[in-house]
């Protein structure tokens, strides 16, 4: 076990010398959320003064578009830290050492995470300081929430990185086109109910749609709904299993395509 | 602490080959990249695989890291199934290779501290700073290696390649892009390496005078075949010629004198 923290380490520690020997890439982390956070701010403002509804429920598309940056960035993180290792033509010598796919596995859900908590903080942290909102206020639904978020992108990341090492760089552009493509089915500024009928069926299998609806229960009924929390942390599992399964199968097919060595830029 | 490690080569009990390989074939689709090989590497042997580009050197070595899955055939490493065993036996094992970089945004010094972590190399910095000595590297250990020259990163690689001690080294093209004054220096470090270590080298080459000087048995390999084998000395022989580089060209143009087994 101290051997396989130890790997883990390791390959965080690349990371951490990567993000902390570049501050454009440091300020990069926290540069989108807080642009994001800005913008839907003054929508947010703007909104309030027209609608009772906004009025009523203030903070609601802050909370959104910050909740959505943890499964973006949850996900991004996951999916660009693997790449990194693609652009250096690194994956061989990774690979050919003591550790393990899951350790490697780990190791990338571990540096997302980071990635994704430093990049958000000061976002949220500006959200107060601005626009009078704390992300906080959901209070221990959050820590669910944020989970929930994350491990859902980290499903979606791990599945782009294992096609990527399957097919190559082609490849790489699915890791925005997927997360792009679900935003619209997860309700994450709108209630999954006016989505169509069909398109909401679709929306029931995704985690995150289940923690916008949350998001919405606390802030506008003041209600945490426990039903929605468990559904979502349910289908997580499943998702996880999906991600996990997908990066092993691509992992697979990539050694035995002689894949390993040849990926990169 | 694992079994093998109990064994010095040539002990009573010891496992006769550090390597051995069995009926090794690698097939992509229509193309045979290695085709049903077999040989052993004795413990603290040198030895060559020699071939022109295609021949199955790359795909061999990236098979023995587990970097490619062979479609037949066992590897047997330190005598244990590498199939089997092969995080605990890639413990034991460093390769270098023109087909894997290091991340040339981090320091020499970086790029050593996390793979001797991942290797599980204890006294990390006392580790870095023996293979810095031993390479020449110390004045270039915090500069990235993006900004280094290509002999220089190629030392770094081979810094990598030895930061875990490896009882197995696999090298492909080792000293391809040094300077001779360089690359003769590199190959002494090798041989006083295998000296004091008693490692097993395996190295994909086509510098004929490198595997004269290293290297105590040669493997010749085309189309994914081995189609000969010997030390040098004895191929030169063999073949009626002077050096390693007119067997070469004989085996390249006209084929082997006979198809080894």
């Amino acid at each position: 076990m101290t051997g396989s923290l130890r790997r883990i380490g390791a390959v965080m520690l690349r990371h951490w010398y990567l993000i902390a020997g570049s501050w454009p890439r440091f300020l990069d982390l926290c540069y989108w959320p807080m642009v994001q956070m800005i913008l839907w701010g003054f929508i947010q403002t703007f909104l309030v003064q027209q609608s009772s509804f906004f009025a009523q429920a203030a903070g609601i598309l802050l909370a959104g578009v910050m909740l959505w940056d943890v499964l973006f960035r949850g996900q991004i993180g996951l999916a660009i830290s693997f790449f990194e290792e693609v652009y250096s033509r690194n994956l061989g010598h990774l690979l050919a050492t003591p550790l393990t796919i899951g350790e490697y596995m780990a190791a990338l859900m571990t540096v997302s995470l980071m990635r994704t908590a430093v990049g958000l903080f000061p976002a949220t942290i500006f959200a107060i300081w601005f626009f009078g909102f704390s992300l906080y206020s959901l209070g221990i639904a959050l820590v669910v929430f944020f989970f929930s978020l994350i491990a859902f992108g980290w499903a979606i990341g791990l599945f782009v990185a294992g096609l990527v090492m399957r097919y190559g760089l082609g490849a790489e552009s699915f890791a925005w086109a997927f997360i792009f493509a679900l935003a619209p089915l997860c309700g994450v500024y709108y209630p999954i109910s006016i989505l169509p009928s069909w398109v909401q069926v679709i929306s029931a299998a995704l985690p995150a749609a289940y923690v916008f609806e949350g998001m919405r229960a606390v802030l506008i009924d003041h209600t945490v709904r426990l039903d929605l929390m468990i559904t979502g942390v349910a289908l997580n599992l499943v998702w996880l299993a999906v991600g996990v399964a997908g990066f092993l199968i691509f992992h697979r097919q990539a050694r035995e395509r002689g894949m390993l060595l040849q990926v990169g830029e | 602490m694992d079994a093998i490690a109990n064994f010095a080569a040539g002990e009573p009990g010891a496992p006769s080959a550090a390597i051995a390989v069995d009926g090794l074939t690698k097939r992509y689709r229509d193309v045979i990249a290695v085709d049903n090989i077999s040989f052993t590497a004795p413990h603290g042997s040198f030895t060559a695989l020699l071939g022109g580009n295609g021949a199955g050197k790359t795909t061999t070595i990236a098979m023995l890291l587990g970097l490619v899955l062979p479609t037949a055939g066992r590897i047997t490493i330190l005598g244990r199934d590498f199939a089997s065993h092969a995080k605990s036996l890639l413990a034991q094992m460093n390769f270098q290779s023109p087909y894997a970089d290091l991340p040339r945004r981090l320091t020499v010094r970086q790029n050593l501290t996390i793979y001797a972590r991942l290797y599980g190399v204890q006294a990390v910095k006392a580790r870095i700073a023996q293979v810095a000595r031993e390479l020449d590297l110390e004045t270039l250990l915090d500069r990235p290696l993006g900004e280094l020259s290509a002999g220089q990163r190629t030392r770094a690689g081979l810094a990598k390649a030895f930061i875990n001690r490896p009882r197995i080294v696999l090298l492909d093209e080792p000293t391809a892009s040094l300077d001779p004054d360089t690359a003769d220096w590199v190959r002494g470090f090798l041989a006083r390496y295998a000296q004091e270590a008693g490692a097993t080298f395996l190295i994909a080459s086509h510098n004929m005078l490198e595997v004269e000087r290293l290297c105590d048995r040669v493997l010749i390999m085309k189309l994914g075949r081995i189609v000969d084998s010997g030390s040098p000395r004895e191929l030169i022989a063999k073949y009626g010629r002077t050096t390693l580089e007119d067997v070469f060209l004989d085996v390249a143009r006209r084929g082997p004198l006979e198809v080894a087994t």
